[in-house]
């Protein structure tokens, strides 16, 4: 047995005794990062489809919400730095080895993107707005001649973006949790699934619902899939990260994780849009609430559980 | 130029006084410290054995901190000492993170601040505090990449270890055992 104390006192505020220097808004961000990834993805995959009028709430509506949302997401980043005023040093250089770098030059192309791509349908979603200046809907005009060409660079970069918020994490080698490349694609199928689940909430149509509701099921598949693997590298890994992976099988957060995630986030909604499916009554925006909640959970337990875990020496 | 220490285990009697000469040397916040003390204790008693370890950043070789900074605040100097430029960090705590030593932390003026191997006083050639004010002598600072060096030489005579390598920071930091 080993026992190491620390003798002289080491109290550093947010480091001591467990890390806790990121508290509720990096995974805020990176639920809101995933959940616009999703939107995003849905709006141009579909616009290049050709299918605007058949899904609407994807394609037009949905994206009305992503510079709101990701200027939330955006805001709560903000508030996490402690030395604020300096945050425009983040564009003052392109560091390929951060992802943190490329997380933000990401959210800068995107982020005026989003305001370009609700603009574009702006009026058809609200027939009776008014640009007050006829050069905006000039330009508009200009724009809307290459939606496809926009369509796919939007889809490319919500790829990235999705994918960006769990490698963010994964980058990191000090905490065993976060140290797995499944979180990318984890994390990038939960923010698709919440993008389907709030055009689910948001849709009319009952044919948008149905397919968005199948197009979840799926990802909720791929979820489950890539969590067992993410379970199965740990436990096949160095004894750090077989530690890691009890913290969620008998240790703190095998309740939260369990039962909030995986059950209530995951399974239990599946189990009801496939009910949906099979034409039994059930309010959709049950299951999409949950999805909603699930994806939001994971991102909180897994920024905790990532910074409880840790070398053992 | 390569500078490290090495810590003899054997010597270290884990009196704190290179935790308090850091803080006065380079003004510390209350409450924080860049360097601390560690005492190991192995086996079932009656029969254990001890080690104190004088502990603070790595200044790695391969340092993970560096790597991850968004801003190029954190960065290695000559010498290999990896410092933080108060004015490029933004305090997105990336580098915290990052460090399986627990090595940073949030100074309150909201910069990330860290040992520097008190390069102020390595500029003017001379020790680190802690280094300079240990009772028992059991640090030792210098420049591995010069093979006549003092700790090279101890490094080449003594065993010792360093801080998790599988981590694959590279440390810079030895402890001779």
């Amino acid at each position: 047995m080993i026992e190491q104390i620390i003798t002289s006192g080491k109290n550093n505020a947010g480091i001591d005794p467990f890390l806790h220097v990121w508290g509720w808004e990096i995974p805020f961000y990176l639920f809101i990062g995933g959940l616009v990834a999703g939107i995003l993805f849905f709006s141009a995959l579909f616009t290049i489809r050709g299918k605007e009028e058949e899904f609407p709430t994807a394609v037009k509506l949905a994206p009305m919400m992503t510079p709101i949302l990701l200027g939330l997401g955006l805001f709560s980043l903000l508030l996490d730095l402690s030395h604020k005023l300096y945050f425009w040093q983040l564009y003052t250089n392109i560091r390929w080895e951060s992802p943190m770098s490329w997380g933000a030059w990401t959210l800068m192309i995107i982020y005026p993107l989003t305001i370009i791509w609700s603009a574009i349908w702006l009026k058809d979603v609200f027939p009776k707005w008014d640009w007050k200046f006829q050069w905006i809907d000039e330009g508009l005009e200009i724009i809307r001649h290459y939606k496809k060409a926009l369509a796919w660079s939007l889809m490319i970069l919500s790829i990235i973006l999705g994918m960006y918020t769990g490698i963010l994490l994964s980058a990191f080698n000090a905490r065993p949790f976060w140290n797995t490349a499944i979180l990318g694609p984890l994390f990038l199928t939960s923010g698709l699934s919440a993008g389907a689940a709030l055009i689910m909430l948001m849709s009319k149509a009952s044919k948008e619902k149905r397919l968005f509701a199948r197009i979840d099921l799926m990802l909720i598949g791929t979820e489950l899939f890539l969590i067992i693997h993410l379970f199965m590298g740990f436990l096949a890994g160095t004894n750090v990260h077989i530690e890691a992976a009890k913290l969620f099988l008998g240790g703190e957060f095998t309740i939260s994780f369990w039962i909030f995630v995986v059950f209530g986030g995951l399974i239990f909604p599946a189990i009801l849009e496939i009910l949906e499916l099979q034409k039994v009554k059930i309010p959709h925006y049950i299951s999409a609430m949950l999805v909603l909640f699930g994806s939001l959970a994971l991102r909180f337990i897994v920024v905790d559980a990532g910074q409880v875990s840790r070398w053992l020496y | 130029m390569r500078y490290a220490m090495a810590i003899d285990t054997k010597k270290c009697v884990g009196c704190s006084d290179c935790v308090v000469a850091c803080q006065t040397e380079n003004n510390v916040p209350i409450g924080y410290c860049r360097d601390w003390v560690v005492e190991a204790t192995s086996g079932t008693y009656p029969d254990l054995s001890m080690e104190i370890r004088s502990e603070r950043c790595n200044q790695c070789t391969n340092a993970p901190c560096v790597r991850c900074c968004p801003t190029e605040a954190s960065h290695i100097v000559d010498g290999g000492i990896v410092v933080v430029d108060h004015d490029e960090c933004i305090g997105c705590k990336a580098c915290i993170t990052s460090c399986p030593y627990d090595a940073r932390f949030v100074h309150p003026e909201g910069y990330v601040d860290k040992c520097t191997f008190c390069i102020h006083r390595v500029e003017k050639g001379e020790n680190p505090a802690c280094v300079s004010v240990c009772p028992t002598k059991c640090m030792y600072f210098g420049d591995t990449d010069d093979l006549n060096s003092e700790i090279s030489q101890l490094l080449r005579k003594r065993k010792w270890k360093t801080l998790i390598p599988e981590a694959g920071t590279e440390p810079n930091i030895y402890y001779l055992t």
